[in-house]
């Protein structure tokens, strides 16, 4: 296998040369429950968004803020495994990707073929007690395009890359305000897919606006490379979206979007879809 | 410039160590370990930790032959390496006078730390008073219950304690919330890890701050009794006064054993034993041995010791333990206070609960060995901070029993 049909490397040449942005939501997987987490991956793609993240709950996720937190305290309580969150993807790809004979679970989730782009973002915890090729080759199989590693650092990756790329696999790196010049270069020849850029230093979490040098550094850093740059952490409306898609090829909205989760997780699950998926399609107009 | 192929990996033991922390970190990490290179360097800076270590830790400690526990036990020789007698109680204060002088270095202004029994908070708190600097600790609220004393102490020395109410609400998702911190404050903040965990440079800091602990016993059991002991034990919970007794003699022909958190039983959840019931992972940063699930996520742990109640282990006991150099064993909650209320009443001498680990498989060895023989415990803590929750549990058992 090779990376140079990934859905996800496809979709940011297609945006490019379309001269459009993207908008990433991240959700976190099986939270409230994993039905819901399909649904809302169908709404998503149905309004328009073209790549998403899911978040594979973990017991002591440290680059994460409280919001997040919660989330997966909830997905574990609940006996969320890896396992079954690949059974999730396998399900909603099978639901929405159609079926050599026709009879793809098309109804179940009531939406048309889409080709979203889903990367899981997930700690090196977990990679590794899974194995890392198992777990590279069973994420493929089961239909992500692509993985974030937070807690895999550029000196500790290299035998991950390989690895990631062989089950075809785009391996995101990260770049963070307090990465020096020229290691962002050498992050950014690493990464795969696209680079993710982190706009504060400290955890997830919505903030009101985003420092003037993170744009400024963004537009620096695209001067030197190729590959897309979006940008993550502390995004929380459309204005910032926009504002991020001036220079970036695409914005990360978590803590914002799993706020609203959880502020609807009593409801019905089509409402709590409709509801969180408005959200998303506030955060989807600065790109359309 | 490293990258991910072409350079040798900082900060491994064997298999296990590294660097597994957000890319927000890395620059933090990587300025921490040329700064402690430089520093250890420097003659300087070694004079001036002697001098701390001296003046303010009240070092050399003792080393305590303990003839009553030794009758008691009835076999091999039993001697004590006092770092219960530290100021601050234990040998925490060791490796936070340390820190706190390369933080001075670095320019920066405060310091935070996580805290399981509150002995490292107690250590961090009195470095920072000492030198000037601004001071949080994490500390989870189950632990402030258990060492409430160590959080008015912190409290009285000048340091915020900021209680931390996720998880199990105890040592490992303290480690968390400091991390949190530090990934927002990185520049301004040094991170004061207490124990031989985390990612490069802590391991291996952490162990050089705490040498001075070995290098003594080494140097004083050849002064009297003349020769090396035959056995050294050690309680491991992150493992750094273990790490501080055996790195010293660790290329000498003498037996080591780290003693782990039995709890009160084998099943996941209700120990603390990572190297003895554990399996590889990664936590906080390192490769090593953790408690986990199947799926990656760290177990429940448990301990009657607060500062032992941690799911993880530093990478070189990982290390130690797939090399043979050093025995791993678990000692339960119950035989921990046995040892408590043995040591208490034969020397005078309350131990910590997590030191009692180590004593009460000092006396379970003893006793097959012959009275020419010698082991060496390292008595890491004191055990005042324990009293209040020993006094319940004895209550509890009086009750249940009566």
């Amino acid at each position: 296998m090779s990376i140079d049909n990934n859905r996800l490397v496809r979709t940011f040449s297609d945006l490019r040369q379309k001269g459009k942005s993207a908008l990433l939501p991240f959700i976190t997987a099986g939270y409230p429950d994993l039905d819901t987490t399909a649904a809302l991956l169908a709404g998503f793609a149905d309004r328009g968004v073209r790549v998403c993240e899911l978040g594979v709950p973990f017991s002591d996720p440290i680059a994460d803020g409280p919001v997040i937190q919660s989330s997966y305290t909830a997905a574990l309580d609940a006996g969320i495994t890896c396992e079954q969150i690949f059974k999730t993807v396998r399900r909603f790809r099978d639901a929405t990707n159609p079926a050599p004979d026709g009879s793809a679970l098309r109804s179940d989730l009531g939406t048309a073929t889409c080709d979203l782009a889903l990367l899981a973002m997930v700690s090196y915890s977990i990679v590794y007690r899974r194995g890392c090729e198992r777990f590279c080759m069973d994420a493929a199989a089961a239909g992500f395009d692509g993985l974030i590693v937070p807690d895999l650092p550029l000196e500790e990756a290299g035998d991950f890359e390989p690895l990631a790329a062989e089950a075809g696999l785009c391996n995101v790196m990260l770049i963070a305000p307090t990465t020096p010049p020229e290691r962002r270069y050498e992050l950014a020849r690493h990464s795969r897919g696209f680079i993710y850029f982190i706009s504060v230093a400290g955890t997830t979490g919505e903030r009101d606006k985003l420092p003037d040098e993170t744009i400024a550094a963004v537009r620096e850093l695209r001067e030197h490379t190729d590959t897309p740059v979006c940008v993550g952490f502390g995004i929380s409306r459309a204005q910032t979206v926009r504002t991020v898609c001036e220079v970036a090829d695409g914005a990360i909205v978590g803590s914002a979007i799993v706020h609203r989760v959880t502020d609807n997780a009593g409801k019905p699950r089509d409402e709590l879809v409709r509801t969180v998926g408005d959200f998303v399609g506030e955060l989807l107009e600065p790109t359309r | 410039m490293s990258t991910a192929s072409d350079q040798p990996r900082a900060g491994y033991f064997g298999p296990y160590g590294g660097q597994f922390v957000p890319e927000t970190l890395m620059h933090a990490l990587d300025q921490l370990a040329t700064e402690f290179a430089a520093a250890m360097d420097d003659a300087d800076f070694r004079a001036e930790l002697d001098r701390c270590w001296r003046q303010i830790a009240g070092r050399p400690s003792e080393m305590y032959f303990a003839r009553r526990l030794t009758e008691r036990c009835g076999g091999a020789q039993l001697y004590l390496k006092r770092e219960d007698m530290n100021h601050t109680g234990a040998h925490k204060i060791n490796n936070t006078l340390g820190q706190a002088l390369l933080t001075l270095r670095m320019g920066k202004q405060r310091v935070i730390a996580e805290t399981g029994a509150g002995q490292h908070g107690v250590a961090t708190a009195t470095a920072a008073a000492v030198f000037g600097l601004d001071c949080d600790v994490y500390m989870g609220t189950e632990d402030m219950r258990r060492q409430r004393l160590n959080v008015l102490r912190m409290e009285l020395l000048g340091a915020r304690v900021i209680p931390v109410e996720i998880g199990q609400r105890t040592l490992k998702d303290a480690t968390n919330q400091a991390m949190r911190d530090w990934m927002a404050s990185c520049e301004q903040t040094h991170y004061i890890l207490g124990s031989v965990c985390g990612p490069h440079p802590y391991p291996t800091m952490v162990r050089e701050f705490q040498c001075c602990i070995g290098r003594e016993a080494r140097r004083q059991m050849l002064a009297a009794p003349g020769r090396l002991p035959d056995v050294i034990v050690a309680c491991v919970g992150g493992g750094s006064n273990a790490a501080g007794i055996f790195a010293p003699m660790i290329d000498d022909d003498v037996r080591m054993v780290g003693v782990e958190a039995g709890g009160s039983g084998p099943a996941l959840g209700k120990h603390a034993a990572t190297l003895c019931l554990g399996a590889e992972g990664v936590l906080h940063g390192a490769r090593s041995f953790v408690l986990q699930d199947d799926d990656g996520q760290t177990a429940p742990v448990h301990s009657i010791s607060a500062g032992l109640d941690y799911p993880g282990v530093g990478p070189e006991h990982a290390e130690w333990k797939r090399s043979g150099r050093v025995t791993y064993t678990s000692v339960t909650d119950s035989q921990a206070l046995g040892a408590t209320l043995a040591l208490s009443q034969t020397e005078g001498i309350i131990p910590a609960l997590e030191s009692a680990h180590a004593v009460a498989e000092a006396m379970r060895r003893a006793a097959d060995m012959s009275g020419d023989e010698i082991i060496l415990v390292n008595l890491s803590g004191r055990g005042d901070k324990d009293v209040t929750e020993i006094a319940e549990i004895l209550e509890r058992r009086e009750q249940s029993e009566g």
